[in-house]
C-alpha cells in the first residue's frame, strides 16, 4: 500500500506542476517554455493512449505516430479546402468537425490495420504495425495537393466555441484538460472488466481464451480506442504547430512515443506523461549543448531501460521505500 | 444416463505419429471419469482437443449433443467446458482474487464493460472469494499470484475452473508436482467436488485415480484399450499387460 500512495502522490504532484508552471513561464515573459510544455502535453496524450495497448495490453505497436499524423491532417485538410476551395463537403474551420474527423478516421484506420496486425504476435506484430504506419507516411508523402513531403501549412486554427486557439495559454489549457481526460479514460478502462481481460491476456492469453474470452476482439477494441485517442492528440498537435508534414508520422516518431511510455513506466497512469516530460526536456537541454545531442540522449535512455526496471515510475516507487 | 461428452473416432496425428488414434469415449453426466496411461500415451493431446487448443484431424466431439469439433477454445468455454492445466497456467502478475474474478465474469456473456471498476463489483468479488474459500486459498486472495507456492497454484487452477461454473471440468494432472500431504488434500477436495460437476480427470497418481474415479479409461499409444469401473480395470488382463506392467 505504501508504494500505492507514493504513486498517487507523484502523479498528483506532477500534474499540479504541469498545470501551474507553464502559465507562470508565460507571465514571466518566457513564452518559449509554454510552447515547449504544450508540445510536451500533446505528445503525452499520445503516449498515454499508446500505453493502453503497449503497457497494459502488452501489444508493442510501432506505428502509433500514424494516428498523430491522421489527426493533424484531419485539421489541416479541411482548413486548406476552406481557404483555397475544393472538396466543399469537408471544407471547414470547425474544430468539432476536425476532432470528429480526426477521431473517426483514426479509429477506422486502427480497426482495419488492427484487425490484420492482431492476427500476428511478438516481433511480427511490431513489424506489421510499423509497416502500416509507414504506409500512412508514404500516402501523405505522395499527395502533392497537400504539400507532399514539403508539408502543409495550417493558415487558420480550428474554431472551437468559447475558445481561441490562437491564444497560447488557452491552447495549453485545452491540451492539459485533454491530457487529464485521457489519463482518466485509460485508468477507468483498465480497471473495468474489459481492462481485466486486456491485462489478463497480456499475462496469459491462452488462459483467457480458455476461460471463454475471444481475446482478439478485446484487443482490437483496445487498439481502436488507443488509435482514436492518439488521433485526437494529432488534431491538437496540428493546431499547435500549424504546420504538418508526413515526417510527423514516420517510424522514428512512433519509436519516440514508445520510448516515452517505457522511459516513464509502462502500465502506470502517470508513467507515459513523466516519460514525455523527461524526453522533451532532455532533448531540449542536450541539443542546446551539442549538435550531437542524440548520442548522450541515447545513452541515457539505454541506461534508464537497463537500470530502472519499470521505468522512472518503477524507480521512484521502489527505491524510496525503506526496507 | 446421458452422455454429456461424446467423442467419436477422434484422430490427431503429428508428423505421421497418431497421438490420438480413433478414440471413442462417452463421459456421463455427473461422473468422474479418469483417463490413465503411460507417458506419451496422448492424454494431454486428447484434453487439448476437447478444450479447443488443438483441432482434431477427424472424428467428432459432441457436448450435450452439440457438435463442437471445430469450435474455437473460447466458444467451448462458453458452452461449459473448463480446463485446468498440467503446467500451471495463471496470470502471474495479477492477484489471486483477480485470477478467479476473471473466471467469474466470464459467465456474464461478454466483458465489453468499460466503466465500473471490476475490483468494486461486489458479486464478482464475492463469488471469487467463495471459490477461493472452497479450495482454502481465501487467505491469500489479495496476494500476487506469482508469490504462491506450487501446491497453491494447483489449487488455484481448480478454483478458477470451478468459478467459471462450467458443467464439464477437464483436469489435467491436478496432482502434478504435489507432495504427499498436498496430494492427499487435493484428493479430499476432489472427493467433495465429485457429483456436483462432471469431471474428466487425467492423473498419474494411481492411488488417487482408483480412489476417485467412477470409471476409468486406459489410453495407450493414442488408443483407448479399456474402459470400466476401477475394479474392472484392475482385473483387465490387457491393461495389466500394457500399462500396469504385469504378466
Amino acid at each position: 500500500m505504501k508504494s500505492m500512495s507514493r504513486t498517487s502522490w507523484i502523479t498528483l504532484a506532477g500534474m499540479a506542476a504541469l498545470l501551474i508552471l507553464p502559465p507562470l513561464f508565460l507571465w514571466s515573459g518566457n513564452e518559449f517554455y509554454l510552447q515547449l510544455a504544450t508540445r510536451l502535453v500533446i505528445l503525452a496524450i499520445a503516449a498515454v493512449s499508446l500505453n493502453l495497448v503497449l503497457g497494459y495490453g502488452g501489444l508493442v505497436s510501432f506505428g502509433h505516430a500514424a494516428y498523430i499524423g491522421i489527426g493533424a491532417y484531419a485539421v489541416g485538410i479541411p482548413a486548406y479546402h476552406e481557404t483555397y476551395g475544393g472538396f466543399d463537403s469537408i471544407a471547414s474551420y470547425d474544430g468539432l468537425f476536425h476532432v470528429a474527423l480526426a477521431v473517426g478516421i483514426s479509429a477506422l484506420f486502427a480497426l482495419v490495420t488492427g484487425a490484420i496486425s492482431l492476427r500476428t504476435k511478438g516481433v511480427y506484430f511490431i513489424m506489421i504495425t510499423m509497416a502500416f504506419g509507414q504506409m500512412a507516411y508514404y500516402l501523405f508523402f505522395s499527395i502533392n495537393e497537400y504539400g507532399g513531403d514539403d508539408g502543409l501549412v495550417i493558415d487558420v486554427r480550428s474554431e472551437v466555441p468559447g475558445l481561441n486557439l490562437d491564444n497560447p495559454l488557452q491552447l495549453y489549457l485545452l491540451s492539459y484538460v485533454a491530457l487529464v481526460a485521457a489519463m482518466l479514460i485509460v485508468r477507468t478502462i483498465i480497471n473495468s472488466r474489459f481492462g481485466m481481460v486486456i491485462k489478463g491476456a497480456k499475462g496469459n492469453n491462452d488462459r483467457l481464451v480458455g476461460l471463454g474470452y475471444n481475446t482478439y476482439l478485446y484487443r482490437l477494441a483496445a487498439y481502436v480506442i488507443s488509435g482514436a485517442m492518439a488521433g485526437f492528440a494529432g488534431a491538437l498537435l496540428g493546431n499547435f504547430t500549424t504546420f504538418i508534414s508526413p515526417e510527423m508520422m514516420g517510424w522514428t516518431r512512433s519509436g519516440e512515443l514508445m520510448f516515452m511510455v517505457i522511459l516513464g513506466g509502462a502500465a502506470t497512469t502517470f508513467g507515459p506523461v513523466l516519460g514525455a516530460v523527461i524526453f522533451i526536456l532532455l532533448e531540449e537541454i542536450l541539443s542546446s549543448y551539442t549538435i550531437f545531442w542524440q548520442l548522450p540522449f541515447g545513452l541515457i535512455l539505454i541506461g534508464v531501460v537497463l537500470f530502472a526496471r519499470g521505468g522512472l515510475m518503477g524507480f521512484l516507487t521502489t527505491k524510496w521505500r525503506k526496507p | 444416463m446421458s452422455a454429456l461428452l461424446q467423442i467419436n473416432a477422434l484422430v490427431k496425428t503429428f508428423g505421421g505419429v497418431a497421438a490420438t488414434d480413433k478414440v471413442d469415449l462417452a463421459v456421463t453426466k455427473g461422473e468422474l471419469h479418469a483417463i490413465i496411461g503411460p507417458n506419451g500415451a496422448g492424454k494431454t493431446t486428447l484434453i487439448s482437443q476437447l478444450s479447443g487448443t488443438l483441432i482434431p484431424d477427424s472424428g467428432t466431439i459432441l457436448l450435450n449433443g452439440k457438435n463442437i469439433t471445430k469450435k474455437p477454445a473460447y466458444t467451448r468455454a462458453r458452452l461449459g467446458i473448463a480446463r485446468s492445466y498440467q503446467i500451471t497456467s495463471l496470470v502471474m502478475e495479477m492477484t489471486v482474487r483477480q485470477n478467479v474474478a476473471l473466471a467469474v465474469q466470464s459467465k456474464e456473456g461478454h466483458a465489453f464493460r468499460f466503466i465500473r471498476a471490476a475490483d468494486k463489483i461486489a458479486h464478482l468479488q464475492n463469488a471469487a472469494l467463495e471459490a477461493l474459500r472452497d479450495v482454502g486459498l481465501d487467505v491469500r486472495a489479495d496476494d500476487l499470484t506469482t508469490e504462491l507456492s506450487h501446491g497453491e497454484h494447483r489449487l488455484l487452477e481448480i478454483a478458477i475452473a470451478l468459478a467459471t461454473g462450467a458443467e464439464l471440468l477437464l483436469l489435467d494432472e491436478p496432482m502434478a508436482g504435489l507432495g504427499p500431504e498436498e496430494s492427499a488434500k487435493m484428493v479430499t477436495f476432489l472427493k467433495e467436488l465429485k457429483g456436483t460437476r462432471t469431471i474428466l480427470l487425467i492423473e498419474h497418481d494411481m492411488d488417487a485415480v482408483f480412489a476417485l474415479a467412477d470409471r476409468i479409461s486406459v489410453l495407450v499409444y493414442g488408443r483407448i484399450i479399456a474402459t470400466g469401473t476401477p475394479t474392472e480395470i484392475r482385473a483387465d488382463a490387457s491393461v495389466r499387460h500394457a500399462y500396469l506392467g504385469e504378466g
